[in-house]
């Protein structure tokens, strides 16, 4: 028998440690016990985590849940979005230290509120019942207002986080009221209870169809999906660099999760009630719709940026997009999709993100596409990591994106989706043209005094594991796709 | 004549009254306090339905905190004269008239059908309305949820703190 708190340990792990150091914060003026508690707590939840994936899931489903009367999931798809939250948030730690020591004397409550959205998401991964899934989307979306708007005296930080608070609160609405009425409609809140009711048809269809509307639109503004994207790069590039690379890859990681949670428990459902509205494969079209519009705005958005960040930016809502068609296809093989090119997607722009903010150097200085003109000859290194990530992004072979995207177009046309992979494909091409852009300026353009901006530190382990990560994923995605002993 | 129909139709009335005194009153502090009489009377109509917990919820959480918000904002404001910020027809009333139509009207069929007619307390409501049933929900089967909740209302106020603070340590 499993004990339950072993299984909970993550949870429990990151959730006191948040706190914890935010504690140790108050009580010592030694920064540096700050900074290496808080590495140690996600350090520990990623062990924790990969410890309970050892365990089956239908052992787990077994297992005495007396304490959290069947409000978490336990184990499989969450331990492994777990791993990568702690991934995460260990990358954006390493590169935001010498970040917020250059830009802004050093704050301790960057550590500690980075740790608080990662217990946000990992919440998300874990939940079973749709309060948890709403109160770990808050935790995660509060925090983020705050990180956004972290260097308070720039004028367009403060302009970003308000804006991003009043839609993100709007959102939440929407999030809530279709909770709602899923309440209303099927009489729990417990997913799996409620996919239970969907199968014997035991539920108001109006009710639930709307309120499925409702929290695909709320969860959707997270994700920075089609119609709900406009907040997207102006947040992105309103907050502290080091802080976007977190916000667009963990962030946008956890509200797909979120998607995942609600598509594996509905909408891959069969139903035997005739008057479904919004029955599964409207839905599915629905979301490819929007995952299509995604991608191709998105990428085109990005064509006509000159600011290296905004092009980065804009990206990220593109490849919500392609991450999107994992969750269309809703298969189990979608949904390994979406965790693979989560993880890949993590590693290739926190390695971008962080190329970007150390360069950016002081103030926000040396920011446009045109400045990194002839990066070869100074930074040498920085110029072929960063082409690295350009080149995973676009989805060239070696790298991991080409085997993310691969994955997710496999899914979606087994599900029958070509059309969406046809529309991915040239989404995909459109991008080659800013990311390859960014290499040939780098390596081909001359630039009299091209920039130098010192040494780094913090940001090389950043920097380093990213390359590791994206490469790995790229020539053994095996290695990942082995974590997957579990059925969705 | 029960007690409990008195009572309802004594706090019922009551709250009537003071919902149109806060729309047709022309001090906005006059509102305001009948408004505070409202939420006691609605608060009043929660007991008359056994739910003692959300009775109490009501009076401390709108006639108290909310309600203060309320009145700091008219003061602050210095809202004194009303009769400036009266504004002819608009689009905006044209919709709220709409949807209280809307709204009177489904009632009224409503009541016609019959669907109302038949309403009686049920025995369990008056076990689960107390404040000792919704705790021992709380800390068994929500245990997680109210947890979460903390940590929420913890990265908040980090985060109002933060936001606030009068001196950042920008310039060393």
């Amino acid at each position: 028998m499993i004990n339950e708190f072993i299984l909970a340990l993550p949870l429990l792990l990151i959730a006191i440690g948040s706190i914890l150091v935010l504690m140790l914060d108050a009580a010592t003026r030694n920064k540096q016990i700050v900074y290496y508690t808080s590495i140690l707590v996600l350090l520990g939840l990623g062990i924790s985590a990969g410890y309970t994936l050892q365990f089956d899931v239908a052992i787990i489903a077994q297992a005495d849940k007396t304490i959290s009367a069947n409000t978490i999931f336990y184990g499989g798809m969450s331990a492994v979005f777990d791993i990568i939250f702690a991934m995460g948030g260990l990358l954006t730690l390493f590169a935001s230290r010498e970040y917020l020591q250059r830009n802004y004397k050093e704050i301790n409550e960057c550590y500690s509120l980075v740790l608080l959205a990662v217990v946000g998401m990992v919440v998300i991964a874990h939940s079973n019942s749709l309060i948890m899934l709403f109160l770990g989307v808050e935790l995660m979306s509060i925090v983020f207002y705050i990180l956004t708007g972290f260097f308070r005296n720039r004028e367009h930080a403060l302009e970003a986080a308000l804006k991003y608070f009043i839609l993100g609160s709007f959102a939440s609405g929407f999030l809530l009221y279709g909770i709602a009425l899923i309440y209303g409609s099927t009489g729990s809140l417990i997913l799996s209870d409620i996919s239970q009711q969907i199968a014997s048809g035991n539920y108001n269809s109006i009710y639930l169809s709307i309120g499925l509307g409702l929290m695909t639109v709320g969860l959707c503004f997270k994700v920075a999906a089609f119609p709900f994207h406009q907040w997207a790069p102006d947040v992105y590039y309103g907050s502290p660099t080091a802080i976007s690379g977190f916000l667009c890859t963990s962030g946008k990681a956890a509200a797909l999760v979120a998607l995942v949670v609600v598509a594996k428990n509905v909408l891959s459902v069969e139903t035997s009630n005739v008057n479904y509205l919004l029955e599964s494969t409207t839905a599915r079209n629905i979301l490819a719709g929007i995952s299509a519009c995604t991608m191709i705005i998105g990428n085109l958005s990005a064509l006509a940026q000159k600011n290296v960040k905004r092009m980065l930016a804009y990206s990220s809502v593109a490849h919500a997009g392609y991450i999107l068609m994992g969750i269309v296809a809703c298969s189990t093989e979608g949904f390994y999709a979406v965790a693979f090119y989560c993880a890949v997607y993590l590693f290739m722009q926190v390695g971008a993100f962080a190329i970007v903010g150390f360069i950016e150097f002081r103030d926000e200085g040396n920011m446009l596409i045109s400045d990194y003109a002839d990066l070869r000859t100074t930074h040498p290194a920085l110029a072929a990591a960063m082409a690295c990530f350009m080149l995973s992004l676009a989805g060239i072979p070696p790298f991991g994106g080409f085997f993310g995207k691969y994955f997710l177009f496999v899914a979606a046309i087994k599900s029958g989706y070509l059309w969406l992979t046809l529309i991915a494909v040239v989404a995909s091409i459109i991008s080659m043209y800013f990311y390859i852009g960014l290499i040939l300026t780098m390596y081909f353009k001359n630039n009299e005094n091209p920039i130098n901006v010192g040494k780094m530190q913090g940001t090389k382990l950043t920097v380093a594991l990213s390359i590791i990560g994206v490469i790995l994923l790229g020539i053994m995605p095996n290695v990942f796709y082995g974590l997957f002993n579990f059925t969705f | 004549m029960t007690l409990e129909i008195i009572s309802f139709v004594v706090f019922a009335l009551l709250a009537i009254a003071s919902a149109l005194l806060v729309i047709t009153a022309k001090h906005p502090v006059v509102s305001a306090m009948s408004m505070i009489f409202h939420f006691f009377m609605l608060a009043g109509l929660y007991l008359t339905l056994s739910a003692q917990f959300i009775a109490v919820m009501q009076v401390m959480v709108y006639a108290g905190a909310i309600m203060v918000l309320v009145v700091f904002a008219i003061m602050l404001l210095n809202l004194g004269d009303e009769g400036k910020l009266r504004s002819g027809f608009n689009f905006r009333k044209l919709v709220a008239w709409f949807l209280g139509g809307a709204l009177a009207v489904q009632i009224a069929v409503l009541l016609s059908n019959g669907a109302l007619s038949n309403t009686a307390i049920s025995e369990k409501a008056s076990e689960l309305g107390t404040a000792q049933v919704i705790g021992g929900e709380l800390f068994t089967n929500y245990i997680y949820p109210i947890e979460i909740v903390g940590i929420l209302l913890f990265a908040a106020i980090v985060g109002a703190i933060y936001m606030a603070k009068k001196n950042l340590p920008t310039e060393e």
